[in-house]
């Protein structure tokens, strides 16, 4: 007999058990993991940043500014897993080309749109100074090199012409970043609460379908968001406190740099106000992700018998001890006993994200797991080694590949809108 | 006359004008047509009949591409077993493509098969399944680009030109209907064999059951005999919890079967 070798989609990395419909597989895998996790890390780095520019929360004046160019790193990145699982990439067009707007999916592309732009313009407003200053300096240069040549022409584009840098214009400037942020944040919750819409609204599927979706979704968003940007601020204020305590880059020369003691008690500062924050949305997610299950459980509608099998017996270990317990209860005691330290908060925010992505692991791939009968259950078993494209992209190293490209935009994105910069230069 | 009050004139004119007119109705045929269409077709298994003998499923396979060695499939047997001590098996090896040929249960790759004693066995029968072509379908509704759509005489297609393959009809899905073509990288499902029956022709899996176990009808035919079975006789539908109104309609259709 000749050998199987056509497989349907999802075939390669599912394994039934007991009855499970013919069709059925685990269609929506890592990518589908991956792109709420990314959406949540965009939504959540845009509120922290506005928690400066709107609520005029002072103390997180450096974390922000931080925040806002890295979210905008990461925006890309959200629509990356969407189009790495398509079956057709190619015709992923079609969603802004033809929208079907009964669909969830449809809208994505106005939403995601309308957030880039928000995101975009306000960068715009926030460094606009800093482009004209740099423009100037680079052309105030007898002699420039044809790279600065280069760099000078670049920054007077992202100008638009705008190089007023009276003190009028930099207030005005400032009016429409804090109107810009007020406004992104609830396109930011309506990005991702939209995200779990399309989970929520699933109606066939008895794990996603509440209406508490959006809600957990948009918490656990924000968490991992400031989890994330607290995790980078520490490691980018290590990174420039090595670097100034030997002197090794080109601005820790400067004679007005930062000395390590004062980059060490900014860190500090910005670290202890922003992991309260961290605290706040988690009790938040927290409460609402255990109402649901709680809810579940009292009520034992028809699928309950076979949720409960997957929840407390099949995927326990994942739900249990590595979401609750390694993802809430351990970073949450790590951040509340006394004596909070900078080690300490970052251990704790690596944990959290830890958490929030086993959250969406165990929503996407925990509601796959069982069959629409009720009566088998489906495992999923991530491609490590890929043997084509599709076990690749819908593999660990698209998990990789998506979870690395926000770093190196992040990296090209910094020589534009430097995200520390100094006092003056910036509002 | 003033410019000005040539304007205003104008204005107050047509908004005038506009809420006589907006009482007619432009009447355009073909949306009559579709909302009273003369044809809605609509499905009928008799599960009493239905031997498990898989020629549908081989029907189905071939007459629409499907390949054989795919495991998926448009249409597919289900095989349920009681015992007397109350133990439940359910299966449906490669979708019933072969038929039910090996009198143990298939249990899926990691539990093998289970034998079950013939003295043992308190009910056992076959349930065929298909697109139900829902009357308010979800897959149709999620569709983001609107590749998937309903007829005007009912059944559910897919535009396998504008399908972009993000598998979110397939997750509405309530019956497990749809699935990616191995070949073409689209969803594929049930068409009622949409091509045939434009022509006249019956269904492939009608046209190949032995039993008449499957039949079809146009339900806004009161006369098909077949119609009246599903008018006058009692009959159910699966999972009419999710409301979206399914066409295929069966006799003897037990709690268990979801």
């Amino acid at each position: 007999m000749v050998e199987n070798v056509m497989h349907v989609h999802g075939e390669l990395w599912t394994v039934k058990e007991l009855f499970v419909l013919p069709n059925e597989y685990v269609y929506w895998s890592i990518q589908i993991v991956m792109y709420p996790f990314m959406t949540g890390l965009v939504a959540g780095a845009f509120v922290l940043s506005s928690l400066y520019h709107v609520f005029g929360v002072k103390q997180l004046k450096e974390i922000a500014r931080f925040s806002l160019v890295f979210s905008f790193a990461l925006l890309p990145v959200a629509m990356l897993p969407l189009l790495l699982h398509l079956q057709q990439p190619f015709r992923g067009i079609h969603v802004m080309m033809t929208p079907h707007f009964t669909s969830a999916i449809s809208a994505f592309g106005i939403v995601f749109m309308t957030y880039a732009f928000i995101v975009a313009s306000e960068l715009w407003f926030e460094y606009r100074k800093h482009f004209v200053l740099t423009t100037q300096a680079l052309a105030a240069q007898p002699q420039r090199s044809s790279f600065d040549n280069l760099r000078m022409y670049f920054f007077k584009v992202l100008t638009l012409g705008a190089m007023d840098i009276s003190n009028e214009a930099v207030q005005k400037d400032h009016r429409a970043v804090k109107k810009l942020a007020s406004l992104g944040i609830p396109v930011a919750c309506f990005l991702h609460g939209y995200a779990g819409f399309i989970f929520g609204s699933v109606k066939a599927n008895a794990l996603w379908m509440t209406p508490l979706m959006p809600v957990i979704f948009i918490c656990s968003a924000v968490v991992s968001g400031i989890a994330l940007c607290i995790l980078c601020y520490v490691v980018t204020m290590e990174i420039r406190k090595f670097l100034a305590k030997r002197r090794m880059s080109r601005w820790s020369k400067d004679p007005n740099a930062p000395s390590v003691e004062e980059l060490h008690s900014a860190e500090q500062q910005e670290i202890q106000i922003v992991s309260n924050y961290l605290l706040y949305f988690m009790i938040a997610a927290i409460t609402l992700e255990i109402l649901d299950l709680i809810f579940r459980g009292y009520t034992q509608v028809k699928s309950w018998d076979i949720l409960r099998e997957v929840i407390m017996e099949r995927d326990f270990n994942k739900i249990f001890i590595m979401q609750y317990a390694f993802g809430n209860a351990l970073p949450f005691l790590l951040m509340v006993l006394p004596g909070r330290t900078v080690r300490r908060t970052t251990i704790a925010t690596v944990l959290v994200m830890f958490g929030v992505f086993m959250m969406r692991w165990n929503v996407v791939i925990g509601g796959q797991a069982f069959s629409l009968s009720f009566a088998g259950f489906m495992h999923y078993h991530l491609p490590i080694i890929p043997h084509d494209w599709e076990t690749f992209k819908e593999g660990l190293g698209g998990a990789i590949l998506v979870m690395v490209t926000p770093f190196v935009i992040f990296w090209f994105l910094n020589k534009i809108f430097p995200a520390f910069l100094k006092e003056e230069e910036a509002h | 006359m003033k410019r000005r009050d040539f304007m205003k004139n104008t204005i107050i004119a047509i908004a005038g004008a506009s809420v006589p007119l907006s009482a007619l109705e432009f009447i355009d045929p073909k949306e009559v047509l579709a909302a009273n269409p003369e044809i809605h077709w609509a499905f009928l298994i008799n599960t009493y009949s239905c031997v498990g003998c898989g020629f549908c499923v081989k029907a189905c396979k071939t007459e629409n591409d499907i390949p054989f060695e795919a495991n998926a499939s448009r249409t597919w047997v289900e095989r349920y077993v009681y015992t007397k001590d109350d133990r439940r098996y359910i299966d449906s090896p490669k979708s019933a493509l072969y038929g039910f040929t090996d009198a143990r249960i298939d249990l899926g790759e990691h539990l093998g098969y289970q034998d079950v004693d013939p003295d043992n066995v308190g009910k056992a029968f076959f349930v065929p399944k298909l697109c139900n072509h829902c009357a308010t379908p979800s897959c149709t509704q999620v569709c983001p680009v609107g590749a998937t759509y309903k007829t005007d005489t009912g059944p559910v297609l897919v535009d396998r030109s504008w399908c972009i393959g993000c598998g979110y009809c397939i997750m509405a899905c309530p019956f497990g209907a749809r699935f990616f073509h191995p070949v073409l990288k689209v969803v594929d499902k049930c068409s009622f064999c949409y091509h045939r029956i434009t022509k006249g022709l019956e269904t492939a899996c009608v046209n190949a059951c032995p039993f008449g176990a499957r039949k079809m009808c146009n339900i806004k035919d009161i006369n098909d005999p077949v119609t009246k079975v599903i008018l006058n006789e009692r009959v159910g539908v699966l999972k009419d919890e999710f409301g979206t109104k399914p066409q295929a309609f069966y006799i003897g259709l037990a709690s268990e079967v979801r």
